[in-house]
Formats: structure tokens, sequence, C-alpha cells
């Protein structure tokens, strides 16, 4: 029974931590992308002209907003490898991952030319930001199928040397380090893609 | 290949029953606790305020999954032999204390700046023109953000079955491990989770509809 | 008549933008002021200072025998004696009239329930609304709101009345009720100052008229100087009033 905290004994792991974080962020972006595409496709049939096209994926998105992600991944992963090939993690993940676009609440018009636009993308920046965010947090819960991301990382640490507390704080602070960078990743991109913002200082 | 036996659907049952709990458990120390963060999230005192919005910073930028590490492992340090239950239920009340908290503040913060004026024009003290004037309209603004949020509570408590708290995913896996039907074993748990958060989220909608309507 | 509002050398800035420059002025008990001048000229932010709903950065503010601009003043006490109506009524919408006025009496005051909904019913009779005693602020006109809102205020026995353009959000044909409030209020005794472009109130209910431009008092006297403006700057603000 410890009585203080060793975070020594983790320090010869880092290039698995570190291995670990990439990892996140790529799973992150991925996701992001796949699920923006996927939400894009979604809401286009949401509004379409054929009813049974509109409920098919309405009742998509409500499946997938109320259920958890971890009985999604559950029921891709285990369900796949039952059936046949292993679907990549990452997939089964992404294919979980439709609010997002969903929640970025973009109209069928908007999606078809401005996304490309600039001033519409600049409406929708702000939540972007965040969606990503979120979804880099989701991503923790890939860990209990195996996945090598970062919380994955500190499992197998902390099974190697029984310093669990001390792996998950750290995974827990690198996590904070990672949303920091997001967010002031986002930020600066931001001011890049819209001198409108950084001259004027406010929002659409 | 069987369907689902009776046996096995009341065990699946049973674990949702316990997912109901938990939610209703973290919902309500964590409301309280919420309550408690955006008091101090408004509070005229700086420190107190940075110091609540660095605790919410940093409960909202870790994956609610290492937090139940966090706190699961914390206490086997401390050597509190709790059942999992505790764990889960921490875990998730500091998240929700901390989603809540923000919610209430932003509903708070979205009352008109000029009916706390009115009020402490009147002589009424901060306490007496939260109480009796902001809070109320602040509840009106709050309701959906906070329906919508139960919703994320409860998908939440499915991590419960990682320290190994037998709610409805940890059943289903349970059950899967034996039989071996993922689709329908997981299939059907989700069903579950849909009848319980189809609603709450309809619920949630329909009030920020009345809410829009009704503004003026 | 002793003075019940004295500003001196008033100094206000918004960050680096000085909107006070230096105003000075006095109001004696029983006095009706009526305050004027352009958007921007700072007569409303002035009015704001005499309360402490903004802080001064130097300058001297004294009400009823109080140092406003004393970091130790007794803030509660001050707005107690001093009444403010907003441009925007600032009804509590999730209450009805009578809980709108008697809320701070029964708080500040510890009045009891009855006391304070037989003060609610004297209060709404004299601006004209008993009738509206259970209604929600929604359900009224503009006009009967900021009426509603003039009986808030004098519920709780104010020495000094402060009016921070009341009417210009209405629709013209409601000001007409509102400013009749006042004219009574005044006619009544209380010492009041009005920041207002309704030339017709300052000319029948004001003693003095303070004209203020660029952040000071410019010119000042009599309502006679409307009609008289002694400086080019209100004979030029006279000209584009009418």
């Amino acid at each position: 029974m410890r009585y203080h905290l060793e975070f020594a004994d983790l320090w010869p792991y880092w290039p698995q931590f570190l291995a670990g974080a990439v990892t996140t962020i790529e799973f992150t972006f991925v996701a992001t992308v796949l699920g923006l595409v996927l939400g894009i496709v979604g809401a286009i049939a949401r509004r379409s002209g054929t009813a049974w096209v509109r409920v098919a994926a309405g009742g998509y998105v409500e499946l997938v907003r109320n259920t958890p992600f971890l009985i999604q991944i559950f029921f891709l992963y285990f369900g796949l490898a039952s059936a046949g090939p292993r679907l990549p993690v990452l997939a089964a993940a992404a294919l979980g991952q439709i609010e997002a676009a969903e929640a970025l609440g973009l109209s069928t018009f908007q999606i078809y030319r401005d996304i490309i636009l600039r001033p519409a993308l600049e409406r929708v920046y702000p939540s972007l930001t965040s969606q990503f965010t979120l979804m880099m947090l989701q991503s923790s819960i890939t860990s209990q199928i195996s996945a090598e991301e970062l919380t994955g990382a500190a499992n197998v640490i902390q099974s190697i040397t029984f310093r669990s507390m001390e792996a998950y704080l750290v995974v827990g602070l690198l996590y904070l380090l990672l949303t920091l960078l997001l967010k002031s990743g986002f930020w600066a991109l931001g001011q890049v893609l819209f001198p409108r913002r950084r001259r004027l200082g406010t929002a659409l | 290949m069987g369907g689902l036996s009776l046996n096995y659907f009341l065990y699946l049952l049973q674990g949702m029953g316990w997912t109901v709990a938990l939610t209703l458990l973290a919902f309500a120390l964590g409301g309280l606790a919420g309550f408690l963060v955006m008091l101090a999230r408004i509070s005229p005192v700086p420190a107190v305020s940075r110091a609540t919005a660095a605790y919410v910073q940093v409960i909202q930028g870790i994956p609610v999954l290492v937090i139940l590490f966090i706190v699961y492992f914390g206490l086997g340090i401390l050597e509190i032999d709790v059942p999992p239950l505790v764990a889960a239920g921490l875990s998730l009340t500091a998240y929700t204390s901390a989603f809540l908290g923000e919610i209430w503040r932003g509903a708070v913060e979205a009352v008109p700046r000029t009916q706390m004026e009115a009020a402490e024009c009147l002589a009424l003290t901060r306490w007496q023109a939260l109480r009796d004037v902001i809070l109320p309209q602040a509840v009106r603004i709050a309701t959906p953000p906070t329906v919508g949020f139960l919703v994320q509570v409860l998908k939440s408590t499915s991590l419960a079955s990682v320290v190994g708290f037998v709610e409805l995913t940890r059943a289903a896996q349970v059950i899967n491990n034996s039989t071996f039907q993922p689709f329908l074993i997981f299939g059907t748990a989700g069903l579950m989770y849909f009848v319980l958060c189809y609603p709450l989220s309809l619920w949630s909608r329909t009030l920020e509809r009345r809410l829009n309507v009704g503004r003026r | 008549m002793s003075a019940v509002v004295r500003l001196r050398d008033v100094h206000k800035s918004y960050g680096a933008v000085e909107v006070l420059k230096g105003v000075s002025f006095e109001v004696a008990s029983g006095e009706v002021v009526a305050v004027i001048g352009r958007s921007g000229s700072g007569k409303s932010t002035a009015l704001r200072c005499i309360n402490r709903l903004e802080r001064i950065q130097s300058g001297m503010i004294e009400v009823c025998g109080r140092r406003v601009d004393d970091a130790a003043l007794d803030l509660r006490a001050l707005r107690q004696e001093v009444g403010i109506v907003f441009q925007s009524y600032n009804l509590f919408p999730h209450l009805t009239i009578e809980q709108n006025i008697t809320l701070a009496p029964r708080r500040v005051k510890r009045m009891a329930q009855r006391e304070a909904r037989e003060l609610a019913a004297e209060m709404l009779a004299k601006v004209g609304l008993s009738e509206k005693i259970d209604a929600y602020p929604e359900q009224l006109s503009g006009g009967q709101q900021q009426r509603v809102a003039i009986a808030r205020s004098l519920a709780m026995s104010p020495r000094v009345m402060l009016f921070d353009e009341v009417t210009s959000a209405l629709d013209p044909h409601l000001t007409g009720e509102v400013l009749r409030v006042m004219e009574a209020l005044a006619k009544g005794g209380m010492t009041m100052i009005v920041v207002t472009h309704e030339m017709g109130f300052a000319r029948r209910a004001a003693n003095r008229v303070i004209f203020m431009h660029m952040g000071r008092v410019w010119e000042t006297g009599p309502s006679s100087i409307l009609s008289n403006p002694q400086t080019p700057e209100l004979k030029d603000f006279m000209a584009n009033e009418l």
C-alpha cells in the first residue's frame, strides 16, 4: 500500500505517453472530419424530399445521440469482430460521431455552398473548436476496445508499474495540456483565417 | 444461436435500474455542488471566481473516464474500501457539478444586467436580488440545457462499467461474455438507453422551443 | 432650502474616454431640475453617478448629507433615499405588479404582507393604475409599465427621484400619461432630477434647467433659458429640437 505518490517510476515510459497523445490527436482529427462528412450527408438526407430517407436519417441521428458512446463502440467492435473482418477501431469510433455536424447546425443551403466560403465557416468556427475538444475527450473511451491512445497508454503503463494513481494523474494533466494546445491552436488559426475578426475583435 | 432469454433480459433490466439510480445520484449531488459552483463563479471576489473557474476548466478538460480512474485508484491509495458505485458516483458528481455550474452561470448572466441594477437601486442586497429577481428568471432559461445535460449524465454512467459497477453496460458485457452475441446484447442495451434518453432529449427541445417563443 | 444633491467638479471616464469633465451643480429640496443635452453630452452618466450606478474618478458628490464618492458609503441606505426610474422600466417580469412594488418594502423595510399590499394600492392610485394590481408587466403597455416603475420607486419613500429619459422608449401617444404623473409628483414637492428630451415638460414643471454639453454644465437657469438661450451651443440645440 502506498503512502506517497511515486512519479519517478513513470519516467522511463514517456515515449509511450507521447505516442498515446499523438494517437489521440490523430483519432480526434480523423473522427471529426469523418463525423463532419457523415453529418453533412445526414443533414442533407434529413431535408430530402423522400419521406423514408428523412425518417431513416433522422432516426439514425437520434439513435446515435441517445445511446452511450461505449455501447456504440462495443456494438460495432465486438459485433463486427464476430461477424467477419476486423474493423479498424478508428472507423468504429468515427461512425458514432455523427453528432458532430448535426451539432453545428448547418443548413442544407449552407452545406452545399457556403462551407467553402469563409463567412459561414467563421460563424460555425467556435462550435467547430468546441466539438473538436469534445471529440478528443470522448476518444479516451476507445481505450476500452484496446485503442492505443492516451488513456490506453495509462492503462498499460499502470498495469506494468502498479503506479495507477500517478499514471492517470499524468494522463489527466496531458489531456489538459492537449485541450489548451487545441484551443490556442484553433484560436491562432482563426486569427489567420478570419482577418475581419482579427481587426475588429468581435464575433459575427 | 438463440434469442435473448428472459433471464438475460431481466438481468439487463436490473442493470438499467442501477443506471437510473446512479444517474439520479450524480445529478442530485452534482446539482447541489453545481449550484455552489455557479454562486462562486458569479462572486464579486476575484479569487473565488477564478479558483472555481480553474476547477471547472480542469474537470471539463479531462475525459470522464480518466476522472473515474483517478478517483477509483485514489480511493484505493487512501485505503478506503468502497464499492464501485461510490467511485463512480463521486466522479460523475464532480463532472456534473462543473457542467451544470457553467450552464447555470450562463443562465444567470443571460438575465439582463438591468434587472440587477433595478433591484439594487431599490436597496435590495445582492443576495436578495439574486434570490427574488435573478434566480427565478434564470431558472426558466436554465431548464432546457439542464434537462439536455441529464441525457449526458445518463450516457456517462456507462463508464461506471469500467470499474466494475453493474449498471446496464456492465450487465450487457457480462451476458455477452457467455453468449457471444454482441449485436443482440449490445443492441438491446443500446435500445434500453434510447428508451431512457430519447424522451428527455425531446422534452429538452420542447422546453427550448417554448422558451424562444415566450421570449421578448 | 438646503441642497439635497451636490456635485462638485465631477470627473468620470470610461477607460481612456472622459465623459464628465468637471460637472458641478446643486439641487435644493423640493426643486425640479430638468437636465437636457445631446446624446453623448454626459447627462445620463451624471445622473447615474448620483446613486452610484457609476463610479467617479475625482470630484465630490453629496446626496442627503452622504458622500457618494466615499468608498465606505452605506449604499443601501443611500438607495432608500434616492429612487431612480429607467428608460427601459426594468420591471420584474416574473412578478405581478403588486409584487414588483412590494418586494423592496418587504425585504428592505421588513414590511408585513398586508401593509405592503395597502402601500402598493396607494402608490398605484397615485399613478392611476389601481386596477392593474394583480396583472403581470407583459400585460401592460409601455406607458403603464413606466408608471408602475415610478410607483415602485415611490413605495420606498425616497427623498430624491432620478428620471433617466423615461419617455424616450415610449410611443409618442403614451408619453403623456407618464409626464402627467411626473408633473403631479413635482407639484407634490418631490425633489426631482429629470434627464429628458421633453421640452414641454421642462417648461411646465421644471424650476431649473441644466444644459449639458461635452461633459460639462454648459448653461443653467430657469426654464426661460429654453426660449432665450445665452450660449450658441444651447441655441443650436434648441433649434434642432423644434
